[in-house]
């Protein structure tokens, strides 16, 4: 038997057809595709979810760093670098492949949107203590391909470690530096690795999240207990807060207002 | 046919190519189920240990987006018991003898997971 061109066209197509509506019938293979979060590939079991009662819970997370005791008492920088650093296997390398979460550095680099020719001697003598804003416009979450980060529900923009792809947008978004890349496997650099938490690897962005483990926990962050008293942390979104208290009674700045981030972290001066 | 003097010995070495990983397992024994090392402190896993073997991935992954992105960090199992949800600080306080538990499962099955490039291995042997 002979076919013409314009007969095997027609079985052609409508087969094609047939194959490309199937995938919208039930049961057949590949017509569902089940979703990462809240749709548990795993349905036999029913297990809950949930926070745990002691965890720390806040509107909006928020804190005010008292810039003069850390002025008065300028070790407490390095007790608080320790802290973070040492808890959250963060590596110290020098030069440029630095990781960091936490930092100091001085008040033209940290304050640039003040504009004051002749500042106080004490106020631009000062070192600063630098980490993540957490704003409320991040940057850095409108530039993430991936949502490996991500602004919570309270506020802190955390990392999904997990989900990064090293892309460095996030970096690149960032206007305070908060943001660090491993350009090489970290675990040579840590002096001595804490066991109870994650160490990151090569190609992953890392940076502070406001201790969000500990929290779940009931637990202060660690720079917050290492400070003081010099750093408050507690809920912006509550005007009987102990943030809210210190920021009532001090004039407060926060870095790079004018970019519209909205950082979470106050500066006593 | 044309050249069925080609064609035969080229379909029939095809095919011998095609299945060979079945004939090379030929008589290689059976999979065994490697005897891991059960932690010896502990008598019960999170959930059954059928379960378990069976759905540990599932598990984990899903609840490193569970802790993660919805801030939930508490597990209740079938059983009633709470577990905070933490690979290291949960599971392998128990299984503290990876090498000899989730490695040999994972090497007699040639999987690999990458979690050990930033989860830290637990120290010791039980
Ligand atoms: C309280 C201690 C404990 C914790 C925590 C625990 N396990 Fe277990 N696990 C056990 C014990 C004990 C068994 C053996 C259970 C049995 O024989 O019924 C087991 C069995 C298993 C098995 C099955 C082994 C086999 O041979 O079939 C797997 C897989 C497993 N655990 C993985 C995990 C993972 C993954 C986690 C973390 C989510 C975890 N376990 C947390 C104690 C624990
Ligand atoms: C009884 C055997 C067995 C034991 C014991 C076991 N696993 Fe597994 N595990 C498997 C198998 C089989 C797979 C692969 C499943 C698949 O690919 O569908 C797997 C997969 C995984 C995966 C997903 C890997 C990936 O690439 O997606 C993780 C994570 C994992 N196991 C963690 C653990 C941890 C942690 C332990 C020890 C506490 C453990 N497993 C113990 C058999 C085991
Ligand atoms: C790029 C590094 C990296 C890799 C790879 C990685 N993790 Fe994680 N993971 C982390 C970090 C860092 C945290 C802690 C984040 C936090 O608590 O804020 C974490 C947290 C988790 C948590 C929840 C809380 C906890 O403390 O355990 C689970 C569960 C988890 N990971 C499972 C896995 C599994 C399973 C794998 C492998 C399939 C894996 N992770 C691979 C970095 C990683």
């Amino acid at each position: 038997m002979k076919r013409s061109r314009r007969q095997f066209l027609k079985v052609a197509s409508l087969s094609f057809l047939g194959l490309a509506g199937a995938r919208f019938l039930p049961g057949v293979a590949g017509a569902a595709t089940p979703n990462a979060v809240g749709d548990k590939a795993f349905s036999s079991q029913p297990a809950i979810y949930r926070s745990a009662g002691k965890a720390k819970k806040a509107v909006h997370w928020g804190m005010v760093i008292d810039t003069r005791a850390f002025a008065k008492e300028p070790v407490k920088f390095q007790q608080v670098i320790d802290a973070c650093h040492k808890y959250h296997n963060v590596p110290s390398i020098d030069g440029k492949k630095e990781v960091k979460w936490i930092w100091t550095d001085g008040y033209r680099q940290a304050f640039t949107d003040q504009m004051d020719n002749y500042p106080a001697e004490a106020v631009i003598e000062r070192q600063y203590l630098l980490l993540c804003n957490h704003c409320v416009n991040p940057a850095c979450v409108r530039v993430c391909p991936t949502q490996a980060t991500f602004r919570r529900s309270d506020g802190i923009v955390v990392m999904d470690y997990h989900r990064c792809i090293g892309c460095r947008f996030c970096m690149a978004g960032c206007p305070f530096g908060a943001r660090s890349f491993n350009f090489e496997d970290p675990r040579p650099y840590i002096d001595n690795v804490n066991q109870s938490f994650p160490t990151r690897m090569r190609g992953v962005v890392e940076k502070c999240t406001f201790c969000s483990e500990l929290l779940a926990e009931g637990k202060m962050p660690l720079c917050v207990e290492a400070s003081g008293g010099a750093i408050t942390f507690g809920d912006l979104g509550d005007p009987e807060s102990s943030v809210r208290k210190v920021l009532a009674e001090n004039f407060t700045i926060r870095r790079k207002p004018t970019l519209g981030t909205e950082p979470s972290v106050y500066y006593i001066l | 046919m044309y050249n069925a003097k080609y064609i035969w010995p080229g379909i029939i070495l095809f095919v011998v190519v095609f299945t060979s990983p079945f004939w090379m397992n030929m008589g290689l024994g059976k999979y065994e189920r490697p005897a891991v090392a059960l932690p010896l402190t502990e008598k019960y896993c999170v959930e059954s240990r059928e379960f378990m073997a069976a759905e540990h991935m599932q598990l984990l992954d899903y609840w490193r987006d569970v802790a993660l992105r919805e801030e939930k960090r508490e597990y209740v199992a079938t059983d009633g018991t709470s577990w905070t949800i933490s690979l290291q600080n949960t599971c392998m306080s128990c299984h503290a003898n990876k090498v000899e538990f989730c490695d040999k499962c994972h090497n007699a099955n040639g999987v690999d997971p990458y979690c050990w490039d930033c989860h830290v291995e637990p120290r010791g042997n039980n």
